[in-house]
């Protein structure tokens, strides 16, 4: 503190010194002043200081000392009391603030420096937090390298495109120098470099895959590093001068479709393995990282899963592409079959007219030739031509009849005709032989055995010819014996119910022979074709085996059976046959009895006395039927309406012509009560004719289903009544060709 | 005589052919000539006999049924006799009787009254003609026998 120094000093004041302090004293007192105008200024720039209080303190010390060196300045010369004042003022407040921040700074360095320390701290820890984010970041790139190519690796189906596409991807993700696969061959034993990725053709090379790293590799589903120079490494041919990077293979699991049965997870002992072996590229420090590693097993796994869904879908295509081949072979052994099937039935149509045309020839001529004038030898030459050709003829017709047979082409022609007369036949035509043989035969027919019956007449009469034929051939001595009765509920075999319906009945045939008899064994065979037992006495017999398989065939059209029943060898037997028969409930004609087959009836026939009933409500039209009929010598009675005609039928009447002309159906519902009356005495019911305005098939059909037997067109002319009638009495129907 | 038999049989034959020719008689006049043998000596005079007393009675039948001043034709009656008269001439060989018939039959499904009146008109005229033409002819007939002569049998075609 200087004293006012009015004294004058020790020394005389040095101008110079006091200019210099003077000069110093007033920069320090700028100085002092603008300190803490920057402080000011900088601190209002930067708005967190938190310290500002010091500030203030530390400005105010600081204006205060600048102050008081400003008032030093005048206190060099004498000054007055009142600058002396206001420098002490000065003085004082300078010590206090400088006090008072002094002591405040003691309170506030430390916290300075410890935010220098926290400062540093938080720095450390940033920087260790983009390091993590830096591999964060990496890992979800690898993970997002992971799903893209798990996506390639599972957008296809073929196999090759799946593997080549994993290798590529996965060398771009990891940045690899090669990449290779290695297949298991047929055999088992070996790996063989399937797939590498940097190299176009591979060579086929195979490693035995019994090695030890390849063992290990094996064993466990992570990746292993392995090391450079095994030879499953060892793509390229090394020179020496790099060093190889890193190698790390992993095992890529191939399942097959048999691995996998239902409810079975695959057993893990029987896969076979490929091997994926990677390399980083040598001359880099690269190392392989544990998320790498990871990415190569998550990616191996993939790669077998798609492989398997390849492989099913290579077996789908090829069942199915084989079962098409199939398909087609089919189809065309088909058509092949049809046109075999055609080609055969136009040679039998053709060969039906071809053949027999000649052979009708042959036999005609050659009986002609018989009745002429013959030497002995000659005769025997014509006899022997006339038998063979006969015998060729039934050949023919037998070969023919069975292709047609089994075709099931052939139909049965249905109509009526005694059963009476045609066994009579039969036997008339059995006889001669049978003679000659000295082999009586009977024929019992039983009493309730319908006389007319609806059936093929024609093929009735092959069926029985041929079992009875059969009984007189191989038969040396004894008899033979026909029955026919109608049979009822005694059946034979269990899956044959013979059921006899209304207008049907099952006719049964037994014609027992006390023959060769046959072996019990050799029964089945009998029907079949061809087929003869091969006993030397049936040889000389001749013909060929297929009469019993035809007749078989025709029994079964008639909804029939035929089988053969036999004690043994030498002990005869007895062929039995059932066939489903119409019944015929026709009148008996007097005239037509003993007829065995029905010839035409001679154009002017007479049916003098034939009672018939004419209904017709026109007068001029029903006297104009009657005239007619009249004049045919029948015996007629004329009502005009429905209900007189019922009234007066009877069974006396043999034929009732009904008018129906007029609409509608009720002249037809007569034809129903006609039939009502007579259920009791079916065979005594009059024939219903229709006179009709027209004959189409409406009409015809309207005809037959109320019961009528035919329908005439009006008006009649004479000969086609006679006509008419004629065919009616013999055939009890008239719906044909009219 | 034997030329005047012969003439008549002539005429006869000539009158017939005509008949046949100008469509007043068809094939069933001919079956019924046939019928006509000697246990039924007059079956074509009584059939005929018949028929035009048919036709009378259904023509009356039928101008009835078309009078409209008791109220509405009852064309379904008008109908049924048509048809009877119908089956009758075609019964005897009619053949213009059985054409008119057609047409008159299709009139009355259709209740045509101007037409079925039209031919109502026109089967009544058809049949007395034709009555009249059978009457000769059996005139012609009598004559031929009475003059000891057989009647021919005309073979029409």
């Amino acid at each position: 503190m200087e004293v006012c120094n009015c004294i004058e000093p020790q020394w005389p004041a040095d101008e110079l010194l006091m200019k210099y302090q003077y000069i110093s004293d007033f920069f320090i007192a700028i100085a002092y002043f603008s300190i803490p105008l920057e402080l000011i200024y900088f601190v209002k720039k930067s708005a967190v200081f938190p310290y500002r209080w010091v500030l203030v303190q530390f400005g105010a010390f600081i204006v205060l000392c600048g102050a008081t060196h400003l008032i030093n300045l005048w206190t060099f010369t004498t000054h007055s009391r009142t600058v002396a004042l206001v420098m002490t003022t000065a003085k004082v407040m300078t010590a206090v603030v400088s006090c008072a921040t002094a002591l405040m700074l003691v309170h506030i360095i430390p916290d300075l420096l410890s935010v220098k320390t926290r400062e540093l701290f938080l720095k450390n820890k940033a920087a260790e937090l983009d390091r993590e984010m830096g591999l964060i970041r990496t890992q979800e790139e690898t993970g997002r390298h992971v799903r893209m190519l798990t996506h390639e690796i599972r957008s296809t189906l073929d196999r090759h495109t799946i593997l080549k596409t994993t290798l590529v991807e996965l060398g771009r993700t990891l940045a690899l120098e090669e990449c290779a696969l290695w297949m298991p061959t047929r055999t088992g034993l070996e790996l063989q470099l399937s797939y590498t990725l940097r190299q176009q053709h591979p060579v086929e090379y195979t490693v035995p895959i019994q090695l030890p790293v390849i063992n290990q590799v094996f064993g466990t589903s992570r990746a292993m590093k392995i090391s450079p120079n095994s030879p499953v490494a060892r793509l390229r041919p090394v020179s020496g001068k790099y060093m190889l990077g890193e190698v790390v293979a992993v095992r890529v699991p191939l399942l097959h479709l048999s691995n996998f049965q239902i409810n079975d997870w695959p057993e893990l002992s029987t896969k076979r393995y490929a091997l994926m072996v990677l390399m980083l590229p040598s001359d880099s420090a690269r190392q392989w990282h544990v998320h790498e590693l990871e990415l190569v097993e998550v990616v191996a796994d993939q790669v077998a899963v798609a492989l398997s869904h390849a492989a099913i879908l290579e077996e789908s295509m090829r069942a199915r592409d084989l079962l098409m081949e199939q398909n087609v072979a089919l189809d065309l052994a088909r058509r092949e079959a049809e046109t075999a099937i055609r080609a055969r039935n136009d040679f039998l149509a053709v060969m039906n007219h071809e053949m027999r045309t000649p052979m009708h020839a042959i036999i005609a001529l050659s009986s002609l030739l018989q009745e002429t004038e013959l030497t002995p030898e000659q005769r025997l030459m014509v006899e022997t031509i006339l038998k063979s050709s006969n015998l060729l003829a039934t050949l023919m017709n037998d070969v023919l009849d069975l292709s047609r047979l089994e075709d099931g082409s052939l139909q049965l022609e249905l109509g009526t005709f005694n059963l009476h007369t045609l066994f009579r036949e039969v036997l008339n035509l059995i006889k001669p032989i049978a003679v000659v043989k000295k082999l009586p035969i009977t024929l019992n027919l039983a009493p309730d055995l319908p006389e007319f019956v609806v059936g093929d007449e024609k093929r009735l009469m092959q069926i029985i010819l041929n079992i009875v034929g059969n009984a007189v051939k191989f038969s040396k001595q004894g008899s033979i014996s026909v029955t026919a009765l109608v049979t009822k509920s005694d059946t034979r075999a269990a899956d044959f119910f013979v059921v006899p319906t209304g207008s049907h009945f099952y006719l049964r045939v037994k014609v027992k022979d006390s023959g060769a008899g046959i072996n019990p064994q050799d029964i089945p065979k009998i029907f079949t074709k061809f087929a003869q037992t091969q006993s030397l006495a049936t040889r000389s017999s001749g013909g060929s085996g297929l009469g019993l398989a035809i007749s078989k065939r025709f029994v079964n059209l008639m909804e029939g059976n035929i089988w053969i029943e036999s004690d043994g060898l030498g002990k005869g037997c007895t062929a039995i046959f059932d066939v489903k028969l119409g019944i015929s409930d026709r009148l008996k004609e007097s005239k037509q009895s003993g007829i065995p087959k029905v010839p035409a009836i001679p154009r002017h026939a007479n049916f003098t006395g034939l009672k018939v009933l004419v209904m017709d409500e026109n007068g001029v039209s029903r006297m104009v039927t009657k005239g007619l009929l009249v004049h045919l010598g029948c015996e007629v009675t004329m009502v005009s309406s429905n209900e007189e005609c019922l009234r007066v039928v009877s069974h006396e009447h043999k034929v009732v012509f009904m008018d129906v002309c007029l609409p509608g159906v009720e002249n037809y519902q007569i034809a129903i009560r006609i039939h009502e009356k007579f259920t009791k005495l079916r065979h005594q019911r009059p024939l219903l004719v229709a006179l009709s305005g027209n004959t189409d098939k409406s009409t015809k059909e309207k005809c037959m289903s109320f019961g009528l037997d035919g329908v005439l067109l009006k008006p009649v002319s004479l000969d086609n009544m006679r006509d008419v009638l004629s065919d009616l009495l013999e055939r009890r129907v008239l719906y044909e060709g009219m | 005589m034997d030329a005047l038999i012969t003439q008549l049989q002539r005429q006869f034959r000539d009158y017939t052919i005509s008949l046949y020719q100008q469509g007043f008689l068809d094939d069933q006049f001919t079956e019924l000539k046939k019928l006509q043998d000697d246990g039924s000596p007059d079956f074509v005079a009584e059939v005929l006999t018949l028929f035009f007393e048919d036709c009378v009675k259904l023509i009356s039948n039928m101008a009835r049924a078309l009078d409209q001043t008791t109220g509405n034709v009852d064309y379904s009656k008008v109908g049924a006799s048509v048809h009877q008269l119908k089956g009758s001439s075609s019964s005897v060989g009619a053949k213009r009787v059985k054409a008119l018939c057609v047409s008159f039959k299709d009139y009355c499904d259709t209740q045509n009254f101007e037409g079925c009146v039209r031919c109502l008109q026109q089967v009544d005229i058809e049949y007395k003609t034709l009555k009249t033409k059978l009457q000769d002819l059996f005139n012609l007939e009598k004559q031929i026998i009475q003059a000891g002569g057989r009647v021919p049998q005309v073979d029409i075609n």
